[in-house]
C-alpha cells in the first residue's frame, strides 16, 4: 500500500531535478574536468588549440632526482678549495641545462642537499616551490589537526560543566568561528607585526622583558607556525561544538554509576567519556584534516607565500597557476593531487579508527 | 568520602571561573582590539599597542576612520553586493535543496538510491579542488539575459550565486530531518487526494523550521565569508563583495590601519550581532554538520 502511494517517477524526478542538475553541473562536472585538464595544456584563454600532454603536468610538478656532486680536483687529484677552505664543486647548472649526458636532470633545480664525505649530495626538483608547498601543507595539517582537535576537546569538557552563565562562555569561545578568516587574518597580521606589535608587547610584559620582539610573519622560522596558531584560534570553537554534541549523547546514568563506584576524574574520562566519543573523534579528525588541507585565505592575506616560500601551500599554488598565470591545466593538476591526498588520508583515518570486532 | 567544606567549595568554584574567564579573554581580545582601534587615529592606535589602552576606549576617539574608509572605497556598494549575493543564494538553496530532499525521502522513483549515493560522495570534494576548472567553465558558459544570448559568466552576480545554490550537505541535512517526520502524516494526506506539491508546501515545509534555520545559517556563513571564488571571478568594482573589497585598504603602500580596523568592524559586527541574537541556532547548526559521519 505505502509503496504504491509513494511510487511517482515523474514528480519525483521533477522535484529532485533542480538540485541534482546544479550539483552535477557545478560540482561533479568540474571535478572530472580537473582530471581531464590535468592531462592537457589547457589555458584560460589561448589562440592555440588544447593538446593532450599525458602526465607531463604531473612530472613537471613531482619530478625529483638525487645527484652527487664530486669535488673539483687538480691534475694531481687534490681536492680544490677556495680561499675559505670550502671544497669547490662543479656548478649544478652544467648538468641541468642542456647536458645530453644527464637528460633526467634537464630543467631541475636544487631543493636541498647535504654533505657526504667529500661529495655533496643534492636533491633536485622539477618545481622546487611546489615541493615546498607540499611539505608546508603536510606540516600544517600534521600540527593543526591534532592540536586543534585536542584543544577543542579540552574546551568542550570545560564548557560541559554545570555552572551558572556557562552559556555565555560557550558563546564567546565560538565567536571567532562566525568571523571571516579574511578578517581574522588581517587582524592577526597587525597583532603579529614586528617591533611594537601587540603580541610582542604582550610577551614582553608576561616575560618581564625576557622574550625579545620578533618579526613573526617575516621570519622563515616563525611565519608558518604563526599562521597555524591563528588558524587554530579561529577554528577551535567549531570543533568544540561538535565534541560537545558528542559529549551530550553519553548517558548520565553511566556517570552516576562511575561516581558510586568511586572512580577518579581521569578514570571517568578514560573509561566512560572517551569510549563514548569514538565516532565523534573520527568525524572531527576527518573534518579538520579536510579543512586544513584547503588553507588559502590566511596565506593570501598575511604572507603571499613568503618569506622565501616558507608559507607556500597547495591551494595557493593552484591559484597562482590556474588564476594568476591562467594555466588551467597546471592549477587543475595541483587540485587533483590535493583531492587524492585528502581522499587517501580520510580513507587511512577511517581504516585506522574502524570498529574492531 | 570526605565532606567538602564550604570554603573549599568556594575556592574550587572560583578557580573554575578563573579558567573560563582566562580562556574567554584569549578568544575575545583580538575582536575587542579591532573595535577599539577603529575609533582611534593611526598614530594613537600604533602607540596604544604597548599597554592595556589597546583594548580600552580611551584617548582621542572619533568616527573619523569610518568616514575616511567610506571616502577611500565604495563600501556601500560592497555591502549591498554581499547582502544581495548571500540572500539570493540562501533563498534559492533552501527551496532547491529541501525540494530534492523531499523527493529522496518521500517519493519512490527509479535511480533514487544511486543518485543519492552520488550526492553523498560529493561531500568529500572540497570546493578548493574544483575552483580552477570551474573558473574555466565560468569563462565559457552561455547565458540568456536581457541582452539576449551571451557567453561568459565572469564579472556577474550569477557566477557568485548559481554554483552555490545546491550542495550535498544541505540536501543531506534536509533528508535527515525529513526522515524523522511521521510517514503516516504524508500517507494520510495522499489518501485524501493531496498532490505531492501540496504535501511539500502545506505539510512538510511548515514543520521544517529548525532544519531551515540550520541550512540557512550554514549557507549564510559560507557565502558571506567567501573569498577565493569572488577573488578569481569578479574584477569589476560594481559587483565586488565585502571580503574582496578589503584589497582597497591593504594594497596601499602605507596601510591605513585605522581605516582597516573600521572596515573590519563594519563588516564583522553585523554578523556577530546576528550570531549573538540567534546563538542557539548558530551553534546547533554547526553541531548538525557533525552528523555527516
Amino acid at each position: 500500500m505505502a509503496s504504491r502511494l509513494t511510487q511517482s517517477n515523474r514528480t519525483g524526478w521533477l522535484m529532485a531535478l533542480p538540485g541534482v542538475a546544479l550539483i552535477a553541473t557545478f560540482i561533479i562536472l568540474p571535478f572530472f574536468l580537473a582530471f581531464a585538464f590535468s592531462l592537457t595544456n589547457q589555458r584560460l584563454a589561448s589562440p592555440n588549440p588544447t593538446e593532450y600532454v599525458g602526465f607531463a603536468n604531473y612530472s613537471d610538478l613531482l619530478g625529483l632526482a638525487i645527484f652527487t656532486l664530486e669535488p673539483e680536483r687538480d691534475d694531481a687529484g687534490q681536492v680544490l678549495r677556495d680561499e675559505d677552505g670550502a671544497i669547490e664543486y662543479p656548478r649544478l647548472r652544467n648538468f641541468t641545462r642542456n647536458n645530453p649526458d644527464f637528460p633526467h636532470l634537464q630543467g631541475k633545480r636544487e631543493w636541498f642537499g647535504w654533505q657526504s664525505g667529500e661529495d655533496r649530495v643534492v636533491v633536485l626538483a622539477s618545481d622546487v616551490v611546489f615541493m615546498k608547498a607540499l611539505v608546508n601543507t603536510f606540516f600544517f595539517v600534521a600540527v593543526v589537526a591534532p592540536v586543534q582537535a585536542g584543544l577543542a576537546l579540552v574546551l568542550a569538557l570545560l564548557i560541559n560543566q554545570r555552572l551558572r552563565a556557562i552559556n555565555v562562555f560557550r558563546a564567546i569561545y565560538f565567536m571567532p568561528v562566525v568571523v571571516s578568516i579574511v578578517v581574522v587574518s588581517l587582524l592577526w597580521q597587525f597583532i603579529y607585526s614586528p617591533g611594537n606589535g601587540l603580541l610582542n608587547n604582550i610577551l614582553d610584559w608576561f616575560s618581564f622583558g625576557l622574550i625579545a620582539p620578533r618579526d613573526w610573519l617575516g621570519d622563515t622560522g616563525t611565519a608558518l607556525p604563526s599562521i597555524m596558531a591563528m588558524s587554530i584560534w579561529q577554528g577551535v570553537g567549531f570543533h568544540m561544538v561538535i565534541w560537545l554534541s558528542g559529549l551530550q549523547t553519553i548517558s548520565p546514568t553511566l556517570y552516576e554509576a562511575a561516581h558510586i563506584e568511586g572512580a577518579s576524574k581521569w578514570q571517568t574520562f578514560r573509561f566512560i567519556t572517551w569510549p563514548g566519543l569514538r565516532n565523534t573523534a573520527v568525524l572531527i579528525i576527518i573534518v579538520i584534516t579536510m579543512q586544513a588541507f584547503a588553507l588559502f585565505a590566511q596565506i593570501d592575506v598575511m604572507t603571499g607565500g613568503g618569506p622565501l616560500d616558507s608559507t607556500q601551500v597547495l591551494v595557493f599554488q593552484a591559484v597562482e597557476r590556474g588564476y594568476q598565470r591562467q594555466d588551467i591545466s597546471g592549477g587543475s593538476t595541483i587540485s587533483v593531487l590535493l583531492f587524492l591526498i585528502v581522499l587517501t588520508i580520510s580513507l587511512i583515518q577511517r581504516y585506522l579508527t574502524r570498529e574492531k570486532h | 568520602m570526605a565532606a567538602v567544606t564550604g570554603d573549599n567549595h568556594g575556592l574550587r568554584l572560583a578557580t573554575r571561573y578563573a579558567v573560563l574567564v582566562l580562556v574567554a579573554i584569549i578568544f575575545i581580545f583580538p575582536l575587542l582590539f579591532m573595535a577599539m582601534s577603529s575609533l582611534k587615529p593611526d598614530q594613537q592606535l600604533l602607540n596604544d599597542t604597548n599597554s592595556l589602552r589597546a583594548f580600552l576606549p580611551v584617548g582621542d576617539l572619533s568616527l573619523q576612520n569610518y568616514w575616511d574608509a567610506f571616502d577611500r572605497a565604495p563600501i556601500g556598494v560592497f555591502v549591498l553586493n554581499s547582502v544581495l549575493v548571500t540572500a539570493t543564494t540562501v533563498v534559492f538553496s533552501l527551496f532547491v535543496c529541501s525540494l530534492a530532499a523531499f523527493s529522496f525521502v518521500f517519493l519512490n522513483w527509479k535511480g533514487r538510491g544511486l543518485i543519492f549515493s552520488i550526492l553523498l560522495a560529493t561531500l568529500i570534494i572540497p570546493y578548493e579542488t574544483i575552483f580552477i576548472p570551474l573558473l574555466l567553465m565560468a569563462s565559457q558558459l552561455p547565458w540568456i539575459g536581457a541582452q539576449g544570448f551571451e557567453v561568459g559568466w565572469l564579472n556577474t552576480y550569477r557566477v557568485q550565486i548559481i554554483p552555490f545554490i545546491a550542495d550535498g550537505l544541505t540536501i543531506f541535512l534536509f533528508v535527515q530531518y525529513f526522515r524523522d517526520l511521521p510517514k503516516e502524516l504524508i500517507e494520510a494526506s495522499r489518501v485524501e487526494g493531496a498532490s505531492w506539491w501540496q504535501i511539500y508546501r502545506k505539510i512538510v515545509m511548515p514543520l521544517a523550521g529548525p532544519v531551515l534555520a540550520t541550512a540557512a545559517i550554514l549557507k549564510f556563513l559560507f557565502m558571506y565569508n567567501q573569498y577565493l571564488w569572488p577573488l578569481m571571478v569578479v574584477q569589476e568594482e560594481a559587483i565586488r563583495p565585502v571580503m574582496v573589497g578589503l584589497g582597497y585598504f591593504t594594497d596601499q603602500l602605507n596601510v591605513p590601519w585605522g581605516e582597516v580596523m573600521a572596515y573590519l568592524t563594519l563588516i564583522t559586527v553585523p554578523v556577530l550581532a546576528f550570531y549573538l541574537m540567534l546563538q542557539r541556532a548558530f551553534i546547533a547548526s554547526i553541531a548538525s554538520t557533525g552528523v555527516k559521519g
